[in-house]
């Protein structure tokens, strides 16, 4: 088939995050592998973890001050341990989490 | 509960997992590797490019048949600021045949699948969807590892962790130096879906050849890291990694410099048409070479990422060291096995043929490269921007006389640069980045 150039001149438009979070699969555990010391991050003025994280996995209870943990959208690059230790991250069940088809 | 016990068992198929596996199952060894992913590269995530000396030597002309992308005959490095860009570009006949500098674009899910095969072809075992949560020591011996299957442990003379960035269970046995938010840089990458004809017309590129650009300073915002773009076949991959220290200490998301980078407008015109079809994160090591651990221990040793062996300068190189890596922890056990000692001192042979290797020779030269960026700005953040502008403002257009655009430059360079401090720095730059 031959190609239309110019479908290839239309501007790259950058996804939400949901939309980016979608083309990678995922196969959900039932217990999560990351655990978040809460009182820590009550103390953590930046909330570096809400920032941190490139799947937006952290949420901020903006009533209780506590950190949501959407584990499953984890891509598990264990950056938001390495950012604050009062996050503790495991690798998930073996067969479990996320499958690039690229990588 | 019943033990299963092999000679070798490996945590990870990645690079230098399956390099040792390799090695190690074509010398006659029994090697296991344990994957947590559904296959070998189902979580294995690179930048993109391959450098592929050691490969070459395992699997000679490799690119006849290995699932590789583009090799890369042109590199560019680029400087931005706001609006404009500078570049310095090569491009070379000479890597358009093979080898092909040992450098090629590719996507880890399909060549880390290929390359596992080889190593089963030769005898290795690979386990897939299990992960190993814990190591087995015999007295301060490891003897083995625990996954998370029922009866899930294997005993083995010796355990390679290949485990990753996310070196989880070295850093709990005390095997390397913590994480940190300053030896470990986050990058994420997308991949955007284009066809062939429309990557080598943009690219200026024919057939298989590929591209491979790097972009500094204002493209990561001064921050101590890059972005890039790689073409692959039918896809080109983009991404920014930087070190989380930086991201935290100026409190920016990492897809959100991502966003930035692509909407430059240097940046913008490349990705058109491309349609995202992955989004996807890791950690890349840059433990300086001043830290290292000995990476081998009684019955353990380190291999690839997990061990801290990333080239952090300008050359960014990891595949290569995390392969050697591989051979060399595979040559180590096998000299280990004929003396039956497979202590510290056994597996010490590790450590002195990485150390004799161009491997160590580069970690040592660029021991303080990331510790050089961090302690002076400038060559992230204000050289770079101050370069380009330069650049572009010598050559703006407005009927000026050149006399006195090159005053009011020279100028611009005394107002904003500390002479000394610039020799001094680029002096130590001279010994510790180039």
């Amino acid at each position: 088939m031959a190609i239309d150039v110019k479908d290839y001149l239309k501007p790259h438009v950058s996804l939400s995050m949901a939309e980016r979070l979608n083309l990678v699969r995922r196969r959900f555990a039932d217990e999560s592998h990351i655990v978040v010391d809460q009182e820590a991050f009550k103390k953590d003025a930046d909330h570096a973890v809400l920032f941190i994280c490139p799947a937006q996995v952290f949420k901020l209870n903006e009533k209780a001050g506590t950190c949501i943990i959407n584990f499953e959208d984890c891509l598990e690059c264990g950056s938001c341990q390495v950012a604050r230790r009062y996050t503790t991250w495991r690798n998930p069940k073996g067969g479990y989490g996320v499958t690039y088809r690229f990588g | 509960m019943s033990s299963d016990r092999f000679e070798v068992v490996i945590v990870g198929a990645g690079l230098a997992g399956v390099a040792a596996a390799l090695t190690l199952a074509r010398a006659g060894v029994e090697v296991l590797v344990i994957e947590r992913g559904d296959f070998p590269g189902a979580k294995n995530l690179f930048g993109g490019i391959l450098y592929s000396g050691v490969l070459a030597e395992l699997v000679p002309d490799f690119w006849e048949e290995a699932p590789v992308e583009r090799h890369i005959v042109n590199r560019r490095w680029v400087m931005l600021n706001e609006d404009s860009q500078v570049a310095l570009d090569l491009k070379s006949a000479r890597f358009d045949a093979p080898p092909y500098n040992n450098t090629f674009t590719a996507l880890r899910s399909k060549f880390d699948r290929w390359f596992a095969a080889q190593a089963e072809q030769a005898g290795a075992l690979i386990i897939n969807e299990t992960t190993v949560e814990d190591l087995i020591f015999d007295g301060d011996r490891v003897a083995g590892v625990r996954t998370g299957r029922d009866d899930g442990d294997v005993l083995a003379d010796c355990v390679i962790l290949a485990e990753g960035a996310n070196a989880l269970l070295s850093e709990a046995a005390g095997l390397r130096q913590p994480m940190s938010p300053t030896n470990r840089v986050n990058a994420v990458k997308e991949v955007l879906a284009l066809p062939p004809e429309i990557i080598e017309d943009r690219f200026h590129l024919e057939g298989n050849q590929g591209a491979a650009i790097e972009y500094f300073g204002g493209a990561v915002k001064g921050m101590v890291g890059s972005a890039f773009i790689y073409t692959n076949r039918d896809s080109i991959s983009v991404g920014v990694g930087c070190l989380i220290d930086d991201y935290l200490r100026t409190k920016t998301a990492p897809y959100e410099l991502l966003d930035d980078f692509k909407a430059h407008p240097a940046v913008a015109p490349l990705l058109r048409g491309g349609e995202t079809v992955e989004y996807a994160t890791k950690m890349i090591p840059e433990d300086s070479y001043n830290d290292l651990s000995d990476l081998y221990a009684a019955g353990v040793m380190l291999v690839g990422d997990c061990a801290g062996l990333v080239n952090p300068s300008i050359h960014h190189e990891g595949t290569n060291l995390a392969m050697a890596s591989g051979v060399f922890a595979a040559e180590a056990f096998l000299e280990a096995r004929e003396k039956g000692d497979f202590s510290a001192a056994g597996l010490a042979s590790y450590r002195r043929r990485l150390d004799a290797s161009w491997v160590m020779k580069d970690l040592a030269h660029y021991r303080n490269a990331v510790h050089f960026l961090r302690s002076n700005r400038e060559f992230v953040d204000d050289y770079p921007r101050l370069v380009v502008e330069l650049i572009r403002d010598y050559f703006t257009i407005d009927d000026t006389p050149k006399a006195d655009v090159r005053r009011r430059l020279i100028r611009k360079v005394r107002d904003e640069v500390a002479f000394f401090r610039l020799v001094r720095q680029l002096w130590q730059a001279r010994k510790t980045l180039v």
